[in-house]
């Protein structure tokens, strides 16, 4: 992976030079899309549970302070053990702390956005304590030392051919065989013994509930159970903005989830946690990681409603051309492209321009964030900041003192279009001209459409 | 009802047809058009760049030429879109004004002409390509992402036209790419997103492809120019005044 | 300060005006007659087999079939018979992943999506549902909900520490889209409608 170059547009390219690929990765998302799409218009009210999923959490983050309390207080009650952790730094901290205490040598882990954001498998790595990732797509990915392309699909960047391989090198799989049955069979019994001998699982959270002091954990594969079941400690890793008031809330939170992400009706389990069992300990880690920070920006604080479905990914159609490698953050995609620049600003400025402000994220977005205009709104931020080339700042100074004056304008114009039909070489150039690297340049009329109207009309 | 034309920049210099078709289009409907002489651009290209604080010479221009119309109307999605969204000035009552009185062609011809027939005439097979400004963000037509009753305000005016065969791509509003400075900036996915839009209708064989946005069909042509492809793009006013 | 401090002082400083709670109100349908076959098409759609019997006799035959054909079967379902009394919460790991077939009863099922809530006391031990190979649910079918609104205001989720709501065996399709039964989970779900 071109680790290096952390800019969307260039990494593009390099995805772009295989346009078979892009193209069988771009179809292969449209068609979770279209599974989404078909789920979603067999529930008639589906807006209704938008705006009600949308409103909860709108309503949520202005009283979130109340809603964590009450979570830790009722979850204490339940025998959790509760940390708060205000960086990813903290975060890996107190889990190496846990595993340190309980002399954990082995830990298996299901799918944690959150645990890709604070890096918490080489930080543990370099404590000599051995993560496995339990997730399929995850387990994929890590063995073959990449980073996830997709937060819920983390290996669609992947044919059966790599995997395979993978495979083949690790788990001793024949080689060639591309079977997914035989390959999923496979990992099953590899992972089967490493559940079975864990002492220590962590999950994510999808829904922590305050009214209940409780959380809900949702997969498909049955591995954040297998691990947590069998584990004597589960470690469960949360974001602030992961809380809900109510049980009844999962109600709606449950039926736009799966919809919006596989086009699911429901994954195959959503596992309520409330007690430990009996000789367990059950601990639950709350995270900031500058989630404060963007809940203080009113222009970007509804990103904190997002419930981690992905859809906005699996509609974009620069993800779909680009791939999530091209984001050069564990969170890829629309969701990452307003994300990210909260985090790190100059690091991330590249990615609120990586989309044509089409507005399709915003629309399938099961909670209603503005994601479009969000876009729109850093690219104001990140410029007031500086973080624009110098070639784009004068460009547009100058842009901005054409338009402002009709005759400098009308001078301009006309001039551009002289040049262009006397001297068409100069912009049909593709080093000079990026525009003509794959398009043609537009015909440059003689008049124009003013001119016409002065001939013409007055 | 007095209607202020708005040609979009960069028609006025490269697409000074479609402003044309759109003139003689709404004066065929009865309109009284004026074309305010010293307009210039919308600021669209500054604002998305990130600039919206170096707009402000381009909006108080607009505001200066749009004032004394009872409506606004432009051949653009996107330029309409803008000027409600983001037109703001000293004189602001004059701007709310402007945003409120702002219409794209078709969405003119629709709400405020409610035309019913026209006597357009163009005998061949068309593809519509949805522009997402519009769509999305005037609501020009309803949204595949959406679970809401179908509707199209431009197919529905190109319905009129006689003979005329409209057909849309499987993907009936995935974006064609352009995005304004994306278009060199994000070069390699623009284009991408372009070809594959050119694909499915050329897989539907058609003539031409229309929208409500030239910036669309400016971006597609200059692919399927390269390409040298005998589908050409026309802008719906083009059509829609087609005889 | 510490974290937690930090934390809850950011929240309160940044957070915005406070906004209204909606009120939740969505139409049910409220006929098992009409649920259950929804549920059954759901249910086989997620890649179940959902049989609707009218007693529990057909059941009961199913489970002893089970057992003659010597795979380790685990009942844990009283009106079936006898319960295998070596699981329960303080069961082994290595004992529990020979279980074969595993015989869980159901409490609640939701019409629209098929899946089916399971409470710890049912299952008598949390890894049951999971690290067994295959698993059976039973379900009384007046135990139909339409929806997830209709489910919720009928269980209590925080009652015995765990729960799950179920919808067919474990799945995955990680591997270039390709939609395999049986990934971690049970290879597969039988589920039997009562009633």
């Amino acid at each position: 992976m071109q680790n290096s170059i952390k800019d969307h547009a260039a990494l593009s390219e390099i995805f772009n030079e295989d346009e078979k690929r892009v193209n069988w990765h771009d179809e292969t998302l449209w068609f979770v899309r279209q599974k989404r799409d078909k789920a979603v218009q067999d529930v008639t009210e589906w807006e209704q549970l938008r705006e009600y999923g949308s409103q909860i959490k709108n309503h949520t983050l202005s009283s979130l302070d109340d809603y964590l309390i009450e979570f830790e207080k009722r979850a204490t009650a339940n025998g959790m053990a509760i940390h708060w952790a205000a960086d990813a730094k903290e975060h890996n901290e107190i889990i190496a702390e846990i595993i340190r205490k309980n002399h954990i040598k082995q830990v298996v882990k299901s799918k944690s956005m959150l645990t890709e954001e604070c890096n918490l498998n080489s930080y543990l790595a370099s404590l000599g304590i051995q993560v496995i990732d339990t997730d399929l797509g995850e387990y994929i990915v890590q063995l073959r030392k990449e980073h996830p392309s997709h937060i819920v699909l983390p290996a669609i960047h992947l044919k059966k051919e790599d995997v395979s391989d993978t495979f083949h090198q690790y788990l001793n799989t024949e080689k060639g065989n591309n079977n997914p049955q035989y390959l999923a069979e496979a990992a099953r019994q590899q992972l089967r013994r490493k559940f079975i001998s864990s002492e220590l699982a962590i999950t994510g959270v999808n829904f922590a509930v305050a009214e209940t002091g409780g959380f809900v954990v949702c997969t498909n594969e049955g591995n954040a159970d297998m691990g947590v079941h069998a584990a004597r400690i589960h470690v469960a890793c949360m974001g602030i903005e992961k809380i809900i008031p109510k049980a009844a809330h999962l109600g709606i939170f449950l039926r736009l989830l799966a919809r919006s992400a596989t086009g699911q009706p429901i994954t195959v389990y959503s596992s309520h946690f409330h007690k430990p069992r009996p000789g367990q300990q059950m601990h639950v880690v709350i995270v900031d990681n500058g989630r404060t920070r963007q809940l203080g920006r009113p222009d970007f604080r509804n990103s904190l409603k997002c419930i981690r479905c992905a859809a906005c990914f699996n509609t974009c159609p620069v993800y779909r051309k680009s791939g999530g490698h091209s984001y050069h953050n564990a969170v890829a995609g629309p969701l990452g492209a307003i994300l990210n620049p909260n985090i790190n600003m100059r690091g991330n400025a590249d990615l609120p321009f990586a989309s044509t402000l089409c507005g399709s994220c915003s629309n399938v977005c099961p909670v209603k964030i503005d994601i479009h205009e969000q876009l729109w709104k850093w690219r104001q931020v990140l410029t007031d900041e500086g973080y624009v080339t110098f070639g784009k700042k004068w460009g547009m100074k100058a842009l901005s003192l054409v338009v402002s004056s009709p005759s400098i304008y009308r001078i301009s114009g006309k001039m551009g279009r002289w040049i262009m039909r006397h001297f068409p070489s100069l912009l049909a150039n593709k080093t000079v001209n990026p525009w003509y690297k794959q398009r043609d340049m537009p015909d440059a009329p003689g008049q124009s459409f003013r001119t016409w109207y002065l001939k013409n009309k007055k | 009802m007095k209607v202020g034309l708005f040609i979009p920049c960069y028609i006025d210099q490269f697409y000074p047809q479609v402003g044309i078709a759109t003139l003689q289009l709404l004066e065929k409907l009865n309109c009284e058009v004026v074309f305010p002489l010293n307009q210039t651009c919308c600021g669209q290209p500054m604002a998305n760049s990130g600039f919206t604080g170096k707009t402000g010479g381009c909006n108080k221009n607009f505001v200066n030429n749009f004032s004394n119309v009872d409506y606004i109307v432009a051949p653009s999605g996107s330029c309409v879109l803008h000027i409600k969204e983001h037109l703001h000035t000293e004189n602001e009552v004059a701007a709310k004004y402007i945003r409120r009185n702002i219409y794209e062609l078709t969405e003119f011809m629709t709400d405020i002409l409610n035309v019913e027939k026209l006597p357009s005439y163009f005998p061949h097979k068309v593809g519509l390509h949805i522009s997402c400004h519009g769509q999305r963000g005037l609501h020009l037509s309803s949204m595949s992402e959406l679970v809401t009753p179908s509707f199209s305000k431009p197919e529905k005016l190109l319905r009129l036209v006689k003979d005329l065969q409209i057909v849309l791509p499987q993907r009936s509003d995935e974006c064609c790419g352009f995005g304004g400075t994306f278009c060199v900036v994000e070069e390699s996915v623009s284009v991408k997103m372009g070809k594959d839009r050119i694909n499915e209708h050329e897989a539907n064989q058609v003539e031409y492809i229309t929208a409500t946005d030239v910036s669309c069909l400016m971006h597609l042509q200059g692919i399927l120019r390269r390409k040298k492809s005998r589908v050409q793009v026309r802008h719906v006013a083009e059509i829609l005044n087609a005889i | 300060m510490n974290s937690r401090k930090k934390i809850l002082n950011a929240i309160s400083r940044s957070k915005p005006e406070l906004q209204q709670l909606p009120e939740i109100a969505i139409d049910a349908e409220y006929d098992y007659t009409v649920l259950a076959p929804q549920f059954l098409n759901i249910l086989q759609t997620n890649g179940a087999t959902a049989i609707w019997v009218e007693d529990i006799h057909t059941v009961k035959e199913d489970l002893q079939k089970d057992i003659a054909n010597g795979k380790y079967t685990v009942n844990t379902i009283k009106a079936l018979g006898k319960e295998n009394e070596e699981v329960d919460i303080s069961s082994n790991v290595v004992d529990l992943a020979t279980v074969e077939i595993a015989y869980i009863w159901g409490t609640l099922g939701v019409a629209e999506n098929g899946s089916i809530w399971l409470e710890e006391s049912q299952m008598k031990n949390r890894l049951l549902p999971f690290i067994c190979q295959y698993l059976v649910i039973v379900l009384d079918v007046k135990k139909i909900v339409a929806n997830m609104h209709e489910a919720y205001k009928q269980i209590s989720i925080e009652k015995g520490g765990y729960g799950v709501f179920l919808a067919g065996p474990s799945k995955t399709a990680d591997i270039e889209q390709s939609l395999v039964i049986g990934a971690h989970g049970a290879r597969s779900l039988k589920v039997y409608l009562l009633g």
